[in-house]
Order: C-alpha cells, then sequence, then structure tokens
C-alpha cells in the first residue's frame, strides 16, 4: 500500500500559483532602525504627537528584549538593521482621489490575485481596504458604512481622524510591552486596518482587508485594531497571498480585538504568503500578535484561521474572557509542506464566570513540514463554571514531516470543565483503499480526505472564504483539489 | 549558583565524602568528584526551565541539609513488619543506607542477585562501573548529579536469562531523622525473557522535613517483563524527588505505577525508552494531594524504533490548597513506525485553592503512527451525586464514594494483589467514616 503514499511527493510538490512580482516604485525608508527612522514614519504619515511618543516608548521597550526561541521553529539569525522599515507605493504621494487614480500596475496585480475592487464591490457586497505594502490605498463600502456609524479605514486615517478612539484601545490587549515582535511592530507599524462599530450595530456585510506583500527587503508590520462596541457585531476577514521572492522576509504584524458588553467579533484569516521553494529557500517569517478582548459581559470573539503559506509561522490567536458568560472561539487549519514550518495555536483566559471556549485545531504536516500546536488554557480562580473544549488532530503526509502538541492547561477554580483531546495520525490506507475501489484516482481521495478532516473548521468560515480556503489548500498540496 | 549553595554542598562533600561506600575505589571517588563538579555548574532547576516552570524547587535550594545521617538507625522490626506487604522480598533502607538485620533475604531463587548497592562497591564495585559512571547523563539535572556526587546506598538487582520471580521485591525506604537529605539509586537489569515485580515503598516515619532524592535505573533485555510501583508516602513536609530510567529492548514488556500521597514537594521523572522493536510499556499512576502539597508528575515515552506501545493513565484528586503539574511526553523518533501511543490524564478538583497544571505533550516525526491524548479536568458528575443521595446518601458520604471510585480506577489495574489491598486501605483511610462503612 506505499505507492499511493509515495506518489504523494509528486502531488504535493506543485509551484506557488500566485507567485509574480509587480514592478512599482516604491517609496522606501532606507535599511535599518533607529529613532530617526520611526521619527519619520511618524512624520511621513503626518500622525499626532502621541504616536509617535507611543512608537518610542516601544522602540526603546524592544531594545531592552531579547528576540524569543522557545518555539519549534529554526530559521538563520534576522538582521533588524537590514530590513526598510517604510514602503508606500509612490503614486500615495498624489493621493488616489478615486480608483482612476490608482497605479494601473496596482490594479492588475489585484486583479491576478483575485481581489477585483469594483466588482467585488457590485457582486461580492464585501468592503476591501486593500493594503498594498503597508499603505492603504482604496477602501470602498465607505459611505454605505458611515451611514451606520461604522468607521472602517486605513490605521493611519484612524490614527488622524479618530485619535481618540485610537488613543483609547490601542495597546490596550496587546501592550507595547507584550512581547518581542509585538513591540517592534508598535514602534515601526506602517499601515493598517482600523474598525468601530458603534453601539447596536450588526455590521451588514464582512468586511475585508488583503495584505499583500511586494516591494523587495520591506518587513510588514500592520496593525489592525478592530473595536465592537457595545451589543455590536461585525465580521471581519484577512486574507493574504504574496508573490515569488528568495528573500526571508519577516513579517510582524499585531491585531488587537475589543469586544464590549454583548458584542461579537468574528475574525477569519486565510494566509498563503509564498512559502519558500521545495528546498526551503526564501518565504515569509510570519511571527504574529493576535489578541482578543470581551471585555464585557456576553461577549464573544471568535477566530478562524487557516494557514496554508509562510516559511515561519508563528502565531497564537488568543482570547481574553473577561467578562462574565464570554465566549471564546479557534478554529485552525494549518499546512505545512516542504521545509514550511508552523508553530500556531491559541491561549483562552478565563477569567470571568460562566466563560466558554473552543479549540479546534488542525494541522497537516507534509514532505519535510513541521507543525505544532501550542496552546493554552488557563482559568483563573475567579472562573466559576468556566468550560472549555479542545480538539487538536494532526495529518502526517510523508514520512519526513513532523507534528507535535503542546497544550498547556491551568486549572485554579474546582468548577471548571476542562476537556483536551488530541490525535495523530496518516490517511488511512483503508481510507485510500475505499476511494480507489470507487475509481476515484489517489490525489482525488487525498484532496478530498484533507478536505473532509479540514471541514469542522472551513464550515465556520464565511461562505466566499470557504471557497478560496480549499483552493489554497489545493495550491499548497497538490494540483487538483478545489 | 548561588555561592552559599555551592558551598555548602561542596563543605559537606569534604565531610562526608571518605566516608561513603566504595570511597576506596580510586574510579569511584573520581566519578563522584566529577558529578559534583557537574552539579556546581548545573545547579537545580529554575522556573525558567521549560520541565520546571509549574515547580519551583527554591525551598530544596534554602535548606541545608546534612548530606548524612548523624545516628544509626532507630527503626523497630515492628514498624516494618506493619509496612511490609506480605508475600514480598523485603530490603530496607533507613535514612538511605540500608539495613541488613531489617532486610531478611534468605530465599532468593537461581539466577536472582539482590543486593545493597553498599555492600556491591564493597564487595565487587567493577561491574557498576559503566553504570555508575555514566549515572548523570547527558540530559542531567541537578538532583541527577547531586544523587550521583553523595550516592549512599541502593539496590542492585540482576535477573538472569528466563529467570521468573513470583514474589514481588519491595525495596522500602524510611525516614526517620530530620532534616537530612538522602540520595539512593536502584540499579536493576533484568536478562532475557526474565520477569519480576519490584515495589519502591518510600515511608516518611515523622513529620518533619528532610529531602529524599532517589534514581531507579532498569534495563530489560529482550523479551523481559518486569514491573515497577512506586508507592510514596512521605511525610507532609518532606521534599521527594524521584526519577525512574528506563530502557525496554526488543518485545520486552514495562509495567509501571506512581501512587503518590505524601510529600510536601513532590517530582517524579519517569522516562521510557523503547529501544528495542516490539516494546510495550503501561504507565499508571495517581496522586492524591490535599494541604499545601504540591506534586509533579513528569513522564516521557520515548518510541525510538518501529512498532512499539505505549499506555499511559494517570488521574489526580486535589483537595486543599494543593497544587497537582502533569506533563506527559511523547516522542516518535523518526522511522520509529506503527508506534501506538495514548494517553489520559483526568484530574479532579476538590477545593477552590487547588490548582492543577497539566500538558500532555506530542511529538511526531513518523508517519505510519497511532498516537493520541486526552486530559480532562473537572469535577464530580452532579447526577452521580443526585443518583446516590436518592439511595439515602448524604451529600458528603455520595461524594467520598465518588471519588473514592474515581481513583479506584487507576488501583484496580494493579495485577499485584497485595499491592492493591494496600492502595485500597489507603484509600479507604482517606474516605469519610460514613464511606468507610460502605466499602
Amino acid at each position: 500500500m506505499a505507492t499511493p503514499i509515495l506518489n504523494l511527493d509528486d502531488l504535493i510538490s506543485q509551484d506557488y500559483k500566485h507567485g509574480f512580482f509587480t514592478q512599482l516604485e516604491a517609496d522606501a525608508v532606507p535599511r535599518g532602525l533607529n529613532e530617526e527612522v520611526i521619527r519619520l514614519i511618524s512624520a511621513k504619515k503626518e500622525e499626532p504627537e502621541f504616536m509617535l511618543e507611543w512608537r518610542l516608548k516601544a522602540y526603546r521597550h524592544w531594545l531592552t528584549m531579547t528576540e524569543p526561541h522557545w518555539a519549534t521553529v529554526s530559521h538563520p539569525p534576522i538582521d533588524y538593521q537590514a530590513i526598510s522599515y517604510y514602503s508606500a507605493p509612490k503614486s500615495r504621494k498624489e493621493g488616489p482621489q478615486s480608483l482612476a487614480d490608482v497605479d494601473p500596475e496596482l490594479l492588475r496585480t489585484y486583479e491576478k490575485l483575485g481581489v477585483p475592487l469594483e466588482e467585488r464591490e457590485l457582486l461580492a457586497g464585501v468592503a476591501v481596504d486593500a493594503v498594498f505594502d503597508s499603505v492603504s490605498v482604496a477602501t470602498t463600502f465607505k459611505d454605505k458604512l458611515g451611514e451606520l456609524g461604522i468607521i472602517f479605514c486605513a490605521f493611519s486615517e484612524a490614527v488622524r481622524e479618530h485619535p481618540d478612539l485610537v488613543r483609547q484601545y490601542l495597546g490596550s490587549v496587546v501592550p507595547y510591552t507584550d512581547n518581542f515582535f509585538a513591540s517592534l511592530n508598535s514602534a515601526v507599524f506602517s499601515d493598517g486596518s482600523f474598525c468601530y462599530i458603534p453601539p447596536g450595530v450588526r455590521c451588514p456585510m464582512e468586511l475585508s482587508t488583503y495584505f499583500r506583500i511586494n516591494a523587495r527587503n520591506t518587513g510588514q508590520f500592520e496593525r489592525t485594531l478592530i473595536i465592537a462596541d457595545r451589543d455590536a457585531y461585525v465580521s471581519y476577514l484577512e486574507g493574504c497571498t504574496a508573490p515569488m521572492r528568495d528573500e526571508n522576509q519577516l513579517h510582524a504584524a499585531v491585531v488587537e480585538l475589543i469586544a464590549l458588553e454583548g458584542a461579537q467579533i468574528k475574525y477569519a484569516t486565510v494566509q498563503n504568503w509564498y512559502p519558500g521553494d521545495k528546498e526551503g529557500r526564501g518565504g515569509i517569517y510570519n511571527f504574529v500578535t493576535k489578541r482578543g478582548d470581551c471585555r464585557g459581559a456576553d461577549s464573544k470573539i471568535s477566530w478562524t484561521q487557516v494557514e496554508t503559506g509562510s516559511a515561519i509561522t508563528w502565531k497564537y490567536p488568543s482570547v481574553i474572557l473577561q467578562g462574565d458568560n464570554a465566549v471564546g472561539e479557534f478554529y485552525s487549519v494549518a499546512l505545512t509542506n516542504h521545509y514550511q514550518q508552523a508553530d500556531t495555536g491559541t491561549k483562552m483566559i478565563h477569567l470571568g464566570r460562566n466563560t466558554r471556549s473552543t479549540i479546534v485545531s488542525k494541522g497537516i504536516s507534509a514532505g519535510h513540514g513541521r507543525n505544532a500546536y501550542r496552546g493554552l488554557v488557563k482559568v483563573a480562580a475567579s472562573a466559576t463554571n468556566a468550560r472549555n473544549h479542545t480538539q487538536c488532530d494532526s495529518l502526517l503526509l510523508g514520512d519526513r514531516c513532523m507534528a507535535s502538541t503542546f497544550p498547556y492547561i491551568e486549572v485554579k477554580n474546582p468548577t471548571a470543565r476542562v476537556e483536551h483531546e488530541a490525535s495523530t495520525s496518516r490517511i488511512g490506507e483503508d481510507q485510500l483503499f475505499y476511494c480507489q475501489s470507487r475509481g476515484i484516482s489517489a490525489e482525488d481521495a487525498v484532496s478530498m480526505i484533507v478536505n473532509g478532516f479540514c471541514k469542522e473548521v472551513f464550515n465556520k468560515l464565511p461562505m466566499e472564504f470557504a471557497v478560496e480556503a480549499q483552493k489554497l489548500l489545493g495550491v499548497s498540496l497538490e494540483g487538483s483539489i478545489g | 549558583m548561588n555561592p552559599e549553595v555551592r558551598d555548602h554542598y561542596q563543605a559537606e562533600f569534604a565531610r562526608i565524602a571518605t566516608r561513603l561506600p566504595g570511597a576506596e575505589v580510586a574510579w569511584v571517588r573520581a566519578a563522584r568528584a566529577a558529578a559534583l563538579v557537574q552539579f556546581v555548574a548545573l545547579g537545580f532547576p529554575t522556573r525558567q526551565q521549560e520541565g520546571w516552570k509549574y515547580t519551583s524547587v527554591t525551598p530544596i535550594e534554602n535548606s541545608r541539609f546534612s548530606l548524612r545521617p548523624s545516628a544509626a538507625p532507630r527503626v523497630t522490626a515492628a514498624q516494618v513488619a506493619e509496612l511490609a506487604l506480605p508475600g514480598a522480598l523485603l530490603l530496607v533502607f533507613v535514612d538511605g543506607r540500608h539495613v541488613p538485620e531489617l532486610s531478611p533475604l534468605d530465599l532468593l531463587p537461581e539466577g536472582v542477585r539482590l543486593t545493597s548497592v553498599a555492600e556491591a562497591l564493597a564487595r565487587d564495585p567493577e561491574p557498576l562501573r559503566m553504570l555508575l559512571e555514566g549515572a548523570v547523563g547527558l540530559e542531567a539535572t541537578g538532583f541527577a548529579a547531586l544523587n550521583a556526587a553523595f550516592l549512599a546506598d541502593g539496590t542492585c538487582l540482576y535477573l538472569a536469562e528466563d529467570v521468573v520471580l513470583d514474589a514481588p521485591i519491595q525495596l522500602l525506604f524510611l525516614a526517620s531523622e530530620p532534616g537530612i537529605a538522602t540520595h539512593c539509586h536502584n540499579l536493576i537489569r533484568a536478562g532475557t525473557r526474565s520477569s519480576a515485580v519490584v515495589i519502591e515503598h518510600h515511608v516518611g516515619l515523622g513529620d518533619e522535613a528532610y529531602c529524599t532524592n532517589c534514581i531507579t535505573d532498569i534495563a530489560l533485555a529482550s523479551g523481559a517483563q518486569f514491573t515497577h510501583h512506586k508507592l510514596q508516602q512521605e511525610s507532609a513536609k518532606a521534599f521527594h524527588i524521584a526519577a525512574v530510567r528506563v530502557k525496554q529492548g526488543q518485545d520486552s514488556r514495562f509495567h509501571s505505577g506512581s501512587f503518590a500521597l505524601g510529600g510536601g514537594l513532590v517530582r517524579v521523572d519517569i522516562h521510557v525508552s523503547l529501544d528495542g522493536e516490539g516494546a510495550e510499556c503501561v504507565l499508571d499512576g495517581l496522586y492524591l494531594t490535599s494541604g499545601r502539597q504540591h506534586v509533579d508528575h513528569h513522564t516521557c515515552v520515548d518510541h525510538a524504533v518501529p512498532r512499539g506501545t505505549s499506555h499511559e493513565f494517570y488521574k489526580g484528586i486535589l483537595d486543599g490548597a494543593s497544587r497537582a503539574v502533569f506533563n506527559g511526553k511523547v516522542i516518535v523518533r523518526p522511522d520509529a513506525q506503527q508506534s501506538d501511543a495514548f494517553q489520559t490524564n483526568c484530574n479532579l478538583l476538590l477545593s477552590e485553592k487547588a490548582e492543577i497544571d497539566t500538558k500532555p505533550q506530542l511529538e511526531i516525526f513518523a508517519d505510519d503512527v497511532k498516537c493520541g491524548h486526552g486530559a480532562t479536568v473537572g469535577q464530580l458528575d452532579p447526577e452521580q451525586i443526585f443518583y446516590l443521595r436518592s439511595r439515602g446518601l448524604d451529600d458528603a458520604a455520595a461524594r467520598g464514594l465518588l471519588t473514592f471510585a474515581f481513583a479506584a480506577e487507576v488501583i484496580e489495574r494493579m495485577p499485584q494483589a497485595a499491592l492493591k489491598q494496600r492502595l485500597e486501605a489507603l484509600l479507604r483511610g482517606r474516605s469519610p467514616d460514613a464511606v468507610k462503612e460502605l466499602l
């Protein structure tokens, strides 16, 4: 029965489909990092004084920190002075007033990626705030959202136009002292998205941002801040693809979610950055800090992620369940192929009474891929009747890959109920045999089984993302999926 | 390492090294001295180390234990008789030293060699050389180094090929003198297709603080079947650091049990290497904590070659302001195909101040494997309590009975009748009076 497994190597060695490089004139700050660079970034973005102060505090703190090495990932040392910390498309200088003003090259890039800004406006009803190398160049549906009082804009715009909101919430979930990469991000973040849903408002459409790394040697340091005020609801999509690239690129984003009383935030990610070539050269280093804070009672934060790209993924979307009856969810599919490495998971910090959390993590390792689930479920003494269920499954495709599980469970309250289950297996020979005996090729059978394995998570994605997620899984794993 | 701590151990070493067993043998002296150097370099583990994240040994570091008992053992035969398991071959150690007069070993079958380490070092030290010189090992901790430096006694057990020892061997470690630290090392070699049961039993006779640092090394040749159970009833203030290190040959079978009932600060490391194809191990454990006890179990099963099987079943009941830690690691090395590893850890929290930190951990480098784990933290099922109450039990009795049943699930897995009865009696002793009447 070794035959189909051997064939897997051919199936999973397909090249990256979204590999292309757009020639754009970039307005980049020289490489290296010092206070001058931070002042320059802040000045270029015309930020108010408090923002610069905050960046500088973060930078000074970052200088006192050392890079962490506890994750089960390995990479050559990162030279933080060899990175250019700011890059904006040139056309930004004139400030595109409408899509007609946007660099046609940029628009073509989006088209190739399937981000049809103007069509999507009409067809999909999705507002897209596209981040192209750090600066937001186009935002749609803004007027419609504005009628409801929803603020959805580039982070830099929010800093200028809603400084009070930014000041109140920025760093309140992920402080600038949080960790090495979050501090770095706080010092140099270039742009990102900002979203505020006023009390009682249900955001009528899925908000969406496409991040894309383009200029060579430009670290990406997005900062996303989403606030759902009392009883508000928002579903947010983040998707990424990146062009073929040789040099490693550091990506250290920070995402902060704040759900006040009765509010609900759904955050979905499909990440498909360049994973490096078959020998493990190149690819993105994706070191991300994502955290949500269920600050009010009856609030809910849900993370869904499909991680198929990046050479190294290192992120733990977490939820702090402060409010009573708060709910936290984490649904994840992480796929590593060739020499990709993923160390991902979540933290559910139960502080309020009757708080509940669910964790479903599916890891797929192929080739020399390394996949680790690392999670923490913490029930504080105050969290009476807390409840957690964790399920993490690993699927192994190939005998040189690796799957690890590091679930930490810390319980200080006797009324808590915490369950953790994990399994690791490969695609069953009997499953393959059954499919093949029904006339399904080995390749199709593998894709079917992998999709079935991930279904629980894909079901949590919004419709259009679920389709894309399956496609990305296909691109990353083999030719025929999707 | 804190200079005061270093000075204390170096001074103790200078004081007693020449009086430790085997001190007249050059390589033993050299191995001890090397281990002390290693201990000074390593120091005690800190919470910055991942394996000690939840367990601080600062109280041990801050204690200035004497490394040698001050007086001859004062334990009576009656005290020993009370603790001896019926039908077992008994070896008694008091304050870390073997007491032959309390250990009547006259009926050993042929092919079984059972002596104390002190005796072996005095009569024929050479066979121990390999074992003791490499005792600290590569993944050393400060405790292993300390044990090697101050090694005072322990058990040597050799089983020849095809020897089947029916009677269990009970290694009874009694602690009678407060303020001392004892370092024992048990060395067990089981020959091809041999079979034996060893019960390592630690009992604190007083209620004062002392420190037990005990290592058990077990090597199983192919086809050997070996059982090692550890019953720990140290005093409430005692420090108990134990390591069980097992290497399994082809098609060997190992059953481990760890029953942690006593001790103030307890750390047990159980490391099993499945080095031969088709080896199988079962690790069972039960920790019952109350008061301010801190009990930490770290188990590791290393599937190094194909077709290994490991099944692990640990349960804990936590009361008072106690804290328990469980870390169960399973490694499946590259090419260790067709490994089968399963692990369960269930915890029952009975009090508001108790805390459990559990981490079942899998590291898998092969694809044709079946691995899984489950961990739960919870409390008694209200419906079960309701059922028992509807049968006329009061709340306390219903809870006591269900708690007993929760623990009994592990005890039932022990095939040795004498041990099982002892464990049940101990468990019954901890139950409320109303439950004792029912059982």
